[in-house]
């Protein structure tokens, strides 16, 4: 690894990939310094001052309705679809390595739940519910919306992972004298423990910031992401930049912890 | 033995299998019968007519609204392709070590978990009338008067599909490269091909399942779009998703369900085209 002088390629290929990250994080970047504006600053540079006047004014109530409820109910719908998705697909991806009749059939049932866009989802849902004369709320229809766009991923990567998983731990385990549950929870899940954190990466952030499926499922209450649109509409002031900080260190702060769970795990693996 | 090994995997799949009938077949077949009933300026009348349907198909503003929201599928996808190939080519066989292939993938990935409404409004600082790229052009005294086009137009729109949806790409590109047996790129090499013809003979066609998926996610996110058409164009383009949502706020569900339906036979004859390329689930 490592040998002889890069191509030249390289070099194009390194600063096109440099440009795509500034791509990526460039405009993010400029609205978390925005959100840090003056009072008498505006939407765009340049910063009148620094201070902390966007998240103050974030908090009084009145100016940005119920931001605080919004958010609490998308933390914990996310902690729902989480926890779900994990719940669901790791039992499903073990269904998988056996050869069960209608496997191929609910396979493509997940594809499918990937393909059909966000609005049909959240409208059929409404309708549902309508027809049925039940209300809608975050966690039920909403939460039920949510899987049906995190539960494939989930269950796509545990196919992936049990694809290269090598099945003779588990043997090992059963020559040994462990039980079909034992196995399961004291060799297999500790083995595919990273990827079984990825997936709750996967639906805690998906989730969190879902809006298209929660349009018409969330019911009475709105979650954060409908909260941050109904903003788009009617502030102008820098404001909105401070909610957008915040709900990103929300987002990075579960990713952090996430990732490092993730790699304390692989490192204790390969030990 | 068989018959318990058999019923096991039924209970693990069960949980599963449920949320989707409950949660997906259930609300399509919902739009399916609502899309046929009849409406009024106040109530929905649940009957079997076929006016929807036929009001959809006979109006010219479906017609051009369809053919704009494919322009952005369109669009999005070439751009997100060749960025996106460019970028898991680059990963894949230009950074050697496995660690640092992972890092700078880690650090495409992070974006991507964040929210895409914030993602869409900060590009206002960048593009607006007084937004950083048109003072920026100004002081090169290379424009006079701020570019009006940039913000609350199809230029937007389309820039924050790709924003938001290379990655989806990204990934399963990267994903068929790395699975490329390094060998055959040495023996294309030995043979005497140039770098392009490494790419174009040999890298090209074994991330074709990669490139697959990655337009298939693309077209479709693109095709059921309305938030980013909504916010990027400020209201002046059309999608289908949007037109949709307009019905839904006159609390014309039939007519929406009917738009849906169609929809979703659309994208399910753009997404059947595309899998007659790739067996998805060989590529897990």
């Amino acid at each position: 690894m490592g040998e002889g002088r890069r191509p030249r390629s390289f070099y194009v290929l390194g600063a096109f990939f440099v440009i795509f990250v500034l791509f990526l994080y460039g405009p993010l970047s400029a609205i978390i310094i925005l959100s840090f504006q003056g009072p008498s600053g505006g939407l765009t540079f340049p910063m009148n001052g620094v201070s902390m006047h966007c998240f103050t004014a974030l908090f009084a109530q009145q100016r940005v309705g119920d931001f605080w409820g919004a958010f609490q109910r998308s933390l914990a719908l996310a902690m729902l679809v989480m926890v779900s998705t994990v719940l669901l697909s790791l039992p499903a991806g073990l269904a998988f390595r056996k050869h069960f009749r209608g496997a191929t059939a609910l396979f493509y049932l997940a594809v499918a739940s990937l393909i059909v866009p966000s609005i049909l989802i959240s409208l059929g849902i409404g309708l549902m519910f309508n027809i049925l004369g039940w209300e809608t709320a975050w966690y039920s229809s909403a939460l039920g919306a949510h899987l049906t766009w995190t539960l494939p991923f989930g269950l796509l990567i545990m196919l992936a992972v049990f694809n290269r998983f090598n099945l003779s731990y588990e043997e090992a385990a059963r020559d040994l004298g462990a039980s079909g549950w034992q196995t399961i929870v004291g060799v297999v899940v500790p083995i595919i423990a990273p990827s079984l954190i990825g997936i709750a990466l996967f639906g805690f952030t998906r989730s969190y910031d879902e809006f298209g499926r929660t349009l018409l499922t969330a019911g009475v209450y709105n979650s954060l992401p409908l909260e941050i649109y109904g903003m788009t509409t009617n502030i102008t002031s820098p404001a909105l930049y401070a909610l957008g900080t915040l709900t990103t260190s929300v987002s990075s702060a579960a990713i952090v912890i996430l990732l490092t769970i993730s790699f304390y795990l692989r490192k204790r693996e390969s030990q | 033995m068989r018959r318990a090994t058999s019923l096991v995997a039924y209970l693990q799949v069960a949980p599963l299998t449920l949320v989707f009938v409950a949660f997906l077949l259930f609300p399509l077949l919902a739009l399916m019968v609502v899309s046929f009933w009849d409406y009024t300026a106040y109530t929905t009348i649940p009957t079997v007519v076929l006016t929807n349907y036929r009001e959809i198909l006979s109006s010219p503003v479906t017609y051009t609204t369809y053919l704009n929201t494919l322009k952005f599928a369109v669009l999005t996808w070439l751009l997100t392709l060749t960025i996106g190939f460019t970028i898991a080519y680059f990963l894949a066989f230009h950074v050697r070590t496995f660690i640092w292939q992972i890092a700078l993938f880690l650090i495409c990935t992070v974006p991507f978990l964040t929210s895409n409404i914030i993602h869409m409004i900060s590009w206002i600082p960048f593009l607006g009338r007084h937004g950083i790229f048109n003072s920026t052009l100004q002081a090169l005294g290379l424009i006079h008067e701020p570019l009006e086009f940039l913000l609350f137009s199809d230029f937007a729109v389309v820039l924050a599909f790709v924003h938001l949806y290379t990655l989806f790409m990204v990934i399963p590109i990267f994903n068929s490269m790395m699975r490329i047996d390094r060998s055959l790129l040495a023996a294309a090499s030995d043979c005497g091909a140039s770098d392009g013809q490494v790419v174009r003979e040999v890298i090209i066609p074994l991330s074709k399942p990669g490139i697959a998926i990655g337009s298939i996610f693309v077209v479709t996110l693109v095709m059921g779009d309305f938030v980013t058409v909504r916010l990027m164009s400020g209201g002046q383009s059309a999608s289908v998703g949007l037109m949709m949502m307009n019905q839904i706020a006159l609390l014309q569900y039939p007519a929406a369900a009917a738009n849906a339906v169609i929809l979703l036979l659309v994208t399910l004859l753009i997404v059947a085209a595309m899998v007659r390329i790739v067996d998805i689930r060989k590529e897990l």
